[in-house]
């Protein structure tokens, strides 16, 4: 199927998501889509598979002007979606989970389908007991359960969404050779990624997005150097950056495992110094979210040791970390940060020490005031939290910090921030480390990692290097290791030593 | 169009005015003449002190059930268990007064004791439901569900077991204890006691001072709205979904107690009554704010009591009372949501 995507455009409230972006997709073919988090990606897929309806744009499927409002839409067209987490059903059987979706009957017909399902999986080599239930698969076994699905119900487009995040090697290469073999029938591919190998490998052609534009297209042979470019941009500023003197040990991390839903990280060793800052590179999901989580006591490590200032804190909650003077700011402001239905000046009254059995609604409009107007937030005491815009709400997490603190662990402290609010919340952070605070932070954004950190930790697929000195990096050097190119080096490191 | 204080009041009203539309609807569709049997109602609950009063005593367990209620949608969790913390709490009240009648206590003090005895029975049969909630990971409505129904096995079982009338076992209940164990009462044939009015009061006055003007009311608010970021914040979150959970128990076993002491002075099979689910819903149609929950409970109380009459007067079964509370939460449930509908759909254009 021929795909055309005609100048289309999404905002979301004040984020250009979309804009203007026009792609032509020849039938049989493997269309790449690459950019960092925030690039656009996931709306455009969205806005393509029904999910999300644009603010302007045409879609044509072979020549012909679709009408995609809902998922529904586009089955009916034959687009068919593999999201990053499968959508299917874990406490059904394969079989029941194959069989949702297909048009037909009241009764659905189990011995024709179980029959379909073989010989779909016959053809793929895909081995998947019919019986067994979703929740014993693998996340590379249910995309596999997805494919066969979505083909069954008659899709002529595959999309899929960062298809190999949380994979095995193996898994991979049976997926790729599905996707080829796929395409050479005829199939119409859209393959959205980070992973500039896998997109270098498999796709006829890449398209790269960057804040939410088309930047560029290209076709084999790819030369990374050109994609990675297109993909952060060229525009690099470097401040001057003040030597920190080296400290004391805030935190040392020694040989920690850990493991999440679909990651794990082996062996993380560094010792952060008062008054660092440290920055954890990686695209999102490559497992510097657990680590900075664990590192405030939010995860427990499988194995290997967190110690605050010589005190072993491995195993003890968030509380007690928080206790020793850590403080933990999450990407997700309103939905993990601050509580929505509540006022400034109640978030100031509950981030303080409790004094006394009532609130004193006097001090509290007093210190709220005072924060208010040292931390420059645009609202006022009884306003409630989600007025706040994001950078105000970022601000606001700052100014509910106590003192004194030894760390601070940030995620994504700039995302979706403007220049005036970023240049204020690192002031303000760079206050607190020339009082002798750590930071820990998660950035997607290359300028913001090199700019700020002292020493940068890379996340990719759970690997995660030793400690680099930031002046040793360039965007172009740490976007090629984001997207887990050069890592040959540390592994022979490692190896010598 | 903004989310205002006028616009709030103009679909509160609205879906009181859809529910009473439809409870005519009934009426008529069942050929009663509805403005007959609305006005047999007020006058079934306020034609006569001695109405009011029975008004009053219904309004007692209803009230200090929506007290402890608040607490608990406040931290955001769902006592539905409440039915069987009530009744757990008439059974400790009883087995208090079963224990010390006779034995030459003072009355007063047998009464202060097995009041508390009360709340001490519906403390344990909540903190039940939320330790299987906080460490079996049991949804609180399964368990309080779940709990409610043993509370009725066991009220049942004692009532016609080791508790039973000599000689006979029967549907009304244990033996009356003394007459000098009643709660006092206002007169000799009221059911009305002033002490149980001055429980009720103290306690959703304690409620609301609670949830507008303390530290622990504001650190509830924050866990129910959103409970990880009150964690990050530094609340310890379970606790305070615990502590919520007993002291809602101790109001909803107040309740129990005061039922068996004051109004039937004996344990009877159905002593809960449905007053913790007439609760629930009276704490939803005042959106969880505790300045509305006397009023409204009171409401609720007339329209039980003022419906009792329906029968003799005008042939109508008396559930009229519980078809206007259902509407009535249901259509008022339903005007707010319809005005977060416009008022989203407002704010987008």
């Amino acid at each position: 199927m021929l795909i055309e995507l005609r100048n289309i455009s999404k905002t979301f409230d004040t984020v250009q998501a979309n804009s203007g972006i026009s792609l032509v997709v020849p039938p049989a073919s493997i269309q790449g889509i690459l950019g960092e988090n925030g690039a656009g990606k996931s709306t455009l897929m969205k806005i393509f598979s029904g999910f999300t309806l644009p603010d302007s744009g045409d879609i044509l499927l072979d020549g012909e002007r679709a009408v995609i409002h809902s998922p529904a839409d586009a089955i009916r067209h034959g687009i068919g979606m593999l999201h990053q987490d499968p959508l299917d059903f874990p406490p059904m059987r394969l079989l029941d989970d194959f069989l949702l979706g297909r048009e037909g009957g009241l009764f659905p017909d189990r011995r024709g389908a179980a029959r379909a399902f073989r010989e779909l999986a016959e053809r793929f080599g895909f081995v998947l007991d019919p019986e067994a239930w979703v929740d014993s698969l693998t996340v590379g076994e249910r995309q596999q359960l997805e494919i066969m699905r979505l083909l069954w119900i008659g899709s002529h487009v595959l999309i899929l969404d960062e298809p190999t995040t949380g994979i095995s090697l193996p898994q991979k290469e049976k997926l790729f050779a599905t996707l080829k073999s796929l395409a050479s029938d005829g199939m119409t591919i859209l393959f959205v990624s980070h992973k500039l190998e896998d997109v270098e490998f498999l796709c006829d052609s890449v398209a790269i997005l960057r804040q939410g534009r088309l930047v560029g297209t290209a076709k084999p042979p790819y030369l990374t150097k050109d994609l990675v470019g297109m993909m952060f941009g060229r525009e690099i500023a470097f401040p001057e950056r003040k030597k920190s003197p080296p400290g004391a040990s805030v935190l040392s991390v020694n040989g920690v495992s850990l493991e999440g839903a679909r990651i794990r990280i082996r062996g993380v060793n560094i010792q952060v110094r008062a008054g660092e800052v440290i920055g954890l590179a990686g695209m999102e999901g490559s497992g510097q979210s657990i680590f900075l989580g664990a590192c405030a006591g939010l995860t427990r490590p499988v194995s290997g040791a967190f110690c605050l200032d010589e005190r072993d804190m491995t195993g003890r909650s968030h509380h007690d970390f928080k206790r020793e003077g850590v403080a933990y700011l999450p990407a997700a402001r309103l939905e993990r940060g601050l509580v929505p239905g509540l006022s400034l000046s109640e978030h100031f009254v509950l981030s303080e020490k409790k004094k006394g059995f009532f609130i004193d609604r006097r001090r509290a409009k007093k210190l709220s005031q005072d924060r208010i107007a040292a931390y420059n937030i645009k609202g006022e005491p009884d306003s409630p939290i989600e007025s706040l815009s994001g950078g105000n709400q970022q601000r606001m997490l700052l100014a509910l910090l106590r003192d004194p603190l030894s760390l601070v662990l940030v995620e994504h402290p700039t995302r979706g921030l403007d220049i005036e609010s970023t240049v204020y919340i690192w002031g303000k952070l760079k206050e607190r480390c020339a009082g002798g605070t750590s930071i820990v932070f998660i950035s997607s954004d290359l300028d913001e990692i090199l700019q700020y950190s002292d020493r940068v930790l890379v996340f990719f697929a759970g690997r995660v290097s030793p400690p680099i000195k930031a002046e040793e990096l360039s965007v172009e050097s740490l976007g090629l290791l984001i997207g887990g190119k050069g890592w040959e080096d540390f592994e022979r490191g490692e190896a010598d030593a | 169009m903004r989310d205002s204080r006028g616009m709030r009041a103009f679909f509160q009203v609205g879906g009181i005015v859809f529910a009473l539309a439809l409870t005519t609807v009934v009426l008529v569709a069942s050929k009663a003449p509805p403005f007959a049997a609305y006005l047999n109602i007020a006058l079934g609950a306020f034609g006569s002190w001695e109405v009011f009063s029975n008004v009053l005593v219904s309004w007692v367990p209803l009230l200090l059930a929506t007290s402890g209620l608040l607490l608990t949608f406040t931290v955001g969790l769902w006592n539905i268990g409440i039915e069987g913390q009530i009744t757990f709490g008439a059974i400790f009240a009883t087995w208090a007064m079963r224990s010390l009648q006779g034995g030459g206590t003072d009355p007063a003090f047998v009464i202060m004791l097995s009041i508390l005895a009360g709340a001490l029975g519906g403390i344990l049969w909540a903190m039940l439901a939320g330790a299987l909630k906080t460490f079996g990971g049991v949804n609180e409505i399964f368990g309080g569900l779940g709990l409610n129904f043993v509370a009725t096995a066991v009220n049942l079982w004692l009532i016609f077991g080791p508790w039973k009338r000599p000689g006979i076992a029967s549907m009304s209940g244990t033996v009356p204890f003394d007459k000098a164990l009643w709660l006092p009462t206002l007169t000799a044939q009221s059911r009305l006691s002033p002490s149980s009015i001055a429980i009720a009061v103290a306690g959703i006055v304690l409620v609301y001072v609670l949830i507008s003007g303390t530290h622990f009311g504001l650190r509830l608010k924050a866990v129910g709205r959103n409970p990880r970021a009150a964690y990050l914040l530094g609340i310890p979150t379970w606790q305070y979904m615990m502590t919520s959970f007993a002291i809602c128990g101790a109001f909803a076993g107040l309740a129990g107690a005061i039922q068996v002491t004051a109004v039937y002075h004996r344990l009877i099979p159905s002593i809960s009554s449905g007053y913790g689910y007439l609760g629930m819903m009276v704490a939803m149609l005042v959106n969880y704010r505790a300045a509305l929950a006397a009023p409204v409970a009171l409401f609720f109380a007339a329209l039980n009591v003022g419906s009792i009459q329906l029968p003799i007067v005008l042939k109508l079964d008396s559930s009229l009372a519980g078809v206007l509370q259902g509407t009535l939460v249901l259509f008022v449930l339903l005007a707010q949501g319809a005005r977060e509908f416009f008022a989203r759909k407002g704010g987008k254009r």
